[in-house]
């Protein structure tokens, strides 16, 4: 072996083993929490109020919770972040504009999560008067996921190729059906894509429901948009740190950070799945 | 001094399951330039790039057969593929010049190859880059970066890159198909000049530059190696009916 | 029919280019409301709204700071000579002291003898120093108000105190939380920049089709996994194991928080600089093997270089997330306001100081509007690493 080969195969092996931990570090994470977490889980756990403290019980009201901001967000936010894809794919050329929707959008999806959390308290629970409830919490989410649909979003478009664009107009078809009848049905499962994965995002994130709409320990179910929620991320927080017997609310804790990863693990698989269907259809083409 | 003539025998290639090259059998003698001509997707590239075992990069590629360098087998299990690549030298299709300065890029094979020595190093660049006549376009400016130069001195500064690490055999694919008509003159003239010293194999699907600069010409359709010959015999006299319309077809 | 139908287009359009607007809107919302809550702390002193600060008026001392009352009321300062007065002793009393002075028939009915009680008490008292809500202040006050500066910016950014809830005047010095922050991130890029960028390279470049299709999904599973949740597993397993490695009294330590974020961004530069890194054309990884380079060289001396750009993005962007993340540190860091001296100490960062005390800052208050100024700095770190990305990957190398 030449001294070239022998630093290259140094070099690649120890890559190798790098990249190995990294798989590991998953692989150690979700185990630990995916062990630790299934014997807690059954059916009351899924469908019960937390009691005695939040040291039994179940974790009923923060699934709902947390599937109420998903809906919220996403009612508002994927629409937007769909129509603002197609304004800069298939409206705007290269301008000035497109570059200033473009930096706007990415220094807002640079934005830390927990300044979403002091804009949404200041603009919709102190100026709008919304209070801590779903409206605020969902519209914080939503306006942090909408640089992630717009980013997948307009990849999906992208990814379109041109010639049925052309295909289309030459037929005689205007811009709008163009898009709805040829680009969007083509780019549909990647937009599907995004949309799973703003979910997880959504369905994860603590710091921007702090004070916009998560409540500590609250056992009914929310009656309207301008109820307070519990939620899945900050109820693992509040058992892990400031709970009543953070030791003896232990296994809750467990418990809930195994449904957030399954939810995680499950929106992921998904995603991967729509992905792969898409890019056999297109490949057969 | 080794010879460095290219045998192929009963090669097959594949792309996945697309059979790229079919049961080629070939010799290109040392110390002369072959032409390799045909139309475009009959495989003039991918056997040429099977001389420096380029196509190990290509995920999918498979192939049957053997090829020999200076009568070494190269895809032999042992064989040392980077020291393989520094003897047989490439030019490509587009100019591909690093984004270095011009020195740099001529001095990059010799430092990849380990060559330390400040003045060696110089010379043989300068040598390069006169050997690619380029010395005196690029004399006052070796410090600024490549891609100033306009695209037929990068293609000479790209000839002149490769043979500053000595090949004794250099792949050329398309090398003036990029280029207008005086840069694609100079580097005829060039082909011309080294072919005194070096084994070429050239793929160009222009016949006149075919027939003025090589000594043996190889047709290439399909996949299929239709026929080889001395240039002249194959422009004049050539046996096979695919040859004749391809030949003649581009003429008129 | 057909201006029925331009009609319908111009609706369309709008609605779209309204959507598309709603990002730029909200960072300027983000903006608008950060600094019009945040800044208000710069016209305030760090004395509660309508609580006065009052010495005996023969003392010689005119102002004090915030950090010096908060000295003072401490303990900390027990003689007036300290902050500059006679050699005189302190004494020190807030509102209730005050108040429990005296029997309920001498305050009577509404304390409405308190005002009077007060100020005789300070007159006859000549060290004293005392606070309360200007209501009791009486009409003709015979004693001295100490004036608080303002609380002002570089007091702010560089004090090195953060006491928000100390009496009567709370210290606001953002310093610890800073070098807390950078002190974290810059731990955690140390960490994962190493690894982030040979997994990158190994994906881009040497691992096969196959395994790149392995390693993918895991670097997505990894960007999924919610904060809490790494901030729940560094809490119940790597504080326990830093604490016995390294026989802590605590293990909630800044490497604590630095271990967890290094592995949150791994992702994005793994991502994103694998990404950039396959940017580089083929054609000049060709020219360089042609030469004689080892694939590694060709990495390392063509690849590498040409990618350099996006890599540093990747960088950049990494640590724009390390410095803004918020659960995951401030459940593993421990959250000391001090300024930390090793990795093995608690750390406080920004984001996790406005997460743990924004629940309990009385709305509008000095400490509320103490916490947006937070935000201010938070927003402003995030969005300079956000403006150096765009440059870098706008600029052709
Ligand atoms: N990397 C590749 N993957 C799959 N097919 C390829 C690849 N490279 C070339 N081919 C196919 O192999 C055939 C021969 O290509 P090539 O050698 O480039 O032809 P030529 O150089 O004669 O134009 C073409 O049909 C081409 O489509
Ligand atoms: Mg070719």
């Amino acid at each position: 072996m030449t001294r070239k080969q022998l630093s290259q195969s140094i070099a690649f092996n120890s890559f190798r083993l790098v990249s190995l931990a990294v798989v590991s570090i998953l692989f150690v994470i979700l185990g630990f929490i995916l062990i630790k977490g299934i014997g807690v889980i059954n059916w009351e756990f899924l469908t019960s109020m937390p009691k005695d403290g939040m040291t039994g019980g179940g974790i009923y009201p923060a699934i709902i919770g947390t599937l109420c901001l998903i809906a919220g967000s996403m009612i508002f936010a994927f629409p937007i972040g769909v129509l603002s894809a197609i304004y800069m794919n298939e409206y705007l050329k290269e301008s000035f504009l497109k570059k200033l929707i473009r930096t706007m959008t990415n220094n807002l999806a640079g934005i830390p999560s927990i300044v979403f959390g002091l804009f949404g308290m200041a603009l919709f629970v102190n100026t709008l008067k919304f209070g801590d409830s779903i409206i605020a919490g969902s519209l914080t989410l939503g306006l942090m996921v909408l640089p992630v649909i717009i980013r997948t979003t307009e990849e999906a478009l992208k990814s379109v190729d041109d010639t049925l664009r052309i295909g289309s107009y030459a037929l005689g078809a205007s811009r709008l059906q163009t898009i709805r009848k040829v680009v969007l049905p083509v780019a549909f499962p990647n937009i599907l894509t995004g949309l799973i994965l703003s979910i997880g995002r959504v369905s994860g994130e603590t710091a921007p429901i702090l004070f916009t709409v998560a409540v500590y320990f609250l056992p009914k179910l929310p009656s309207g948009i301008f109820d307070q929620v519990m939620a899945l991320p900050y109820h693992l927080y509040v058992l892990t740190t400031s709970g009543t017997n953070v030791v003896e609310s232990r296994p809750m804790a467990y418990g809930t950070a195994f449904v957030l990863i399954m939810l995680v693990l499950i929106l992921n698989l998904l995603a991967n799945l729509i992905r792969r269907i898409a890019s056999k259809k297109t490949k057969m083409n | 001094m080794s010879d460095h003539k290219v045998e192929v025998k009963n090669l097959d290639l594949y792309y996945n399951d697309f059979h790229a090259l079919k049961n080629i059998n070939f010799t290109a003698e040392a110390k002369t330039v072959s032409a390799f001509i045909g139309p475009s997707g009959c495989g003039k590239s991918s056997l040429l790039r099977m001389f420096n075992r380029m196509n190990d990069l290509i995920d999918g590629t498979r192939f049957t057969g053997e090829v020999f360098v200076d009568g070494q087998d190269i895809y032999e299990k042992n064989i040392d593929v980077d020291g393989l690549r520094k003897n047989v030298g490439m030019v490509f299709q587009k100019p591909n010049p690093f984004p270095k300065t011009i020195f740099e890029n001529v001095a990059y094979g010799l430092r990849v190859n380990g060559v330390k020595d400040k003045h060696f190093i110089e010379k043989k660049v300068t040598e390069a880059i006169k050997q690619a006549a380029l010395w005196d376009e690029v004399k006052d400016k070796l410090k600024k970066s490549a891609m100033e130069l306009s695209g037929g001195q990068q293609q000479r500064l790209c000839i002149a890159r490769a043979l500053a690490v000595e090949p004794a055999l250099i792949l050329m694919d398309e090398p003036a198909s990029a280029l207008d008509p005086i840069s694609t003159g100079k580097i005829e003239d060039l082909i011309f000049e080294l072919k005194n010293q070096y084994s070429i194999i050239i793929v160009t699907h222009n016949l006149q530059q075919a027939g003025r600069i090589s000594d043996f010409t190889a047709f290439f359709y399909m996949g299929e190696l239709v026929e080889w010959n001395k240039t002249k015999t194959i422009f004049t006299n050539p046996t096979d009916i695919r040859t004749q319309n391809y030949i003649t077809g581009r003429f008129g | 029919m057909k201006k029925l139908k331009r009609i319908f287009d111009k609706i369309t359009h709008g609605v779209l280019f309204t959507s598309s607007m709603v990002t730029s809107v909200t960072v300027l919302l983000v903006i608008v409301f950060l600094f019009k809550e945040g800044i208000g702390l710069f016209n305030q002193t760090a004395v509660e709204n309508h609580v006065v600060v009052v010495v005996n008026s023969a003392n010689s001392v005119h102002e004090l700071t915030s950090k010096q009352v908060k000295d003072i009321f401490n303990q900390d300062i027990t003689n007036w000579k300290e902050v500059g007065g006679q050699d005189l002793e302190i004494t020190t009393r807030s509102i209730d002291d005050l108040a429990g002075q005296f029997t309920e028939e001498e305050l009577g009915t509404d304390m409405v003898n308190l005002p009077t009680l007060i100020d005789q008490y300070i007159s006859d008292n000549p060290g004293v120093i005392a606070y309360f809500p200007d209501t009791y202040l009486k009409k003709d006050f015979r004693s001295k108000k100490i004036p608080l500066a303002k609380i002002s910016v570089k007091e702010f950014i560089s004090g090195v105190e953060w006491y928000p809830t100390s009496q009567p005047a709370a210290v606001y010095g953002a310093w610890p939380l800073i070098l807390g922050t950078l002190w974290v991130s810059l731990g955690a890029i140390l960490l994962a920049l190493p690894i982030g960028l040979i997994t990158a390279l190994y994906m881009a470049e040497v691992a096969g089709q196959r395994l790149r299709n392995m390693l993918k999904p895991v670097v997505e599973l990894l960007s999924g996994i919610p904060s809490v949740v790494y901030g729940f597993f560094g809490l119940v397993v790597l504080v326990p194991l830093i604490q016995r490695l390294f026989k802590l009294d605590v293990g909630e330590t800044a490497l604590a928080g630095s271990i967890i974020l290094a592995i949150m961004s791994l992702p994005t530069i793994i991502t994103i600089a694998e990404d950039a890194i396959r940017t580089t054309p083929r054609a000049l990884k060709e020219a360089s093997l042609a030469l004689g380079a080892s694939h590694w060289q060709t990495m390392t001396r063509v690849t590498i270089p040409y990618a350099k750009s996006g890599i540093i993005a990747a960088v950049i962007l990494g640590i724009g997330r390390a410095v803004g993340e918020t659960m995951a540190v401030l459940m593993v860091t421990g959250n000391a306001s001090v300024i930390p001296h090793t990795f093995l100490e608690p750390v406080r960062t920004i984001p996790a100081t406005i997460a743990a005390e924004l629940g309990e800052a009385p709305f509008g208050g000095t400490h509320f509007k103490a916490l947006f100024a937070l935000g201010i700095i938070l927003f402003i770190i995030t969005f300079i690493f956000n403006m150096l990305v765009e440059t870098v990957k706008t600029k052709k190398v």
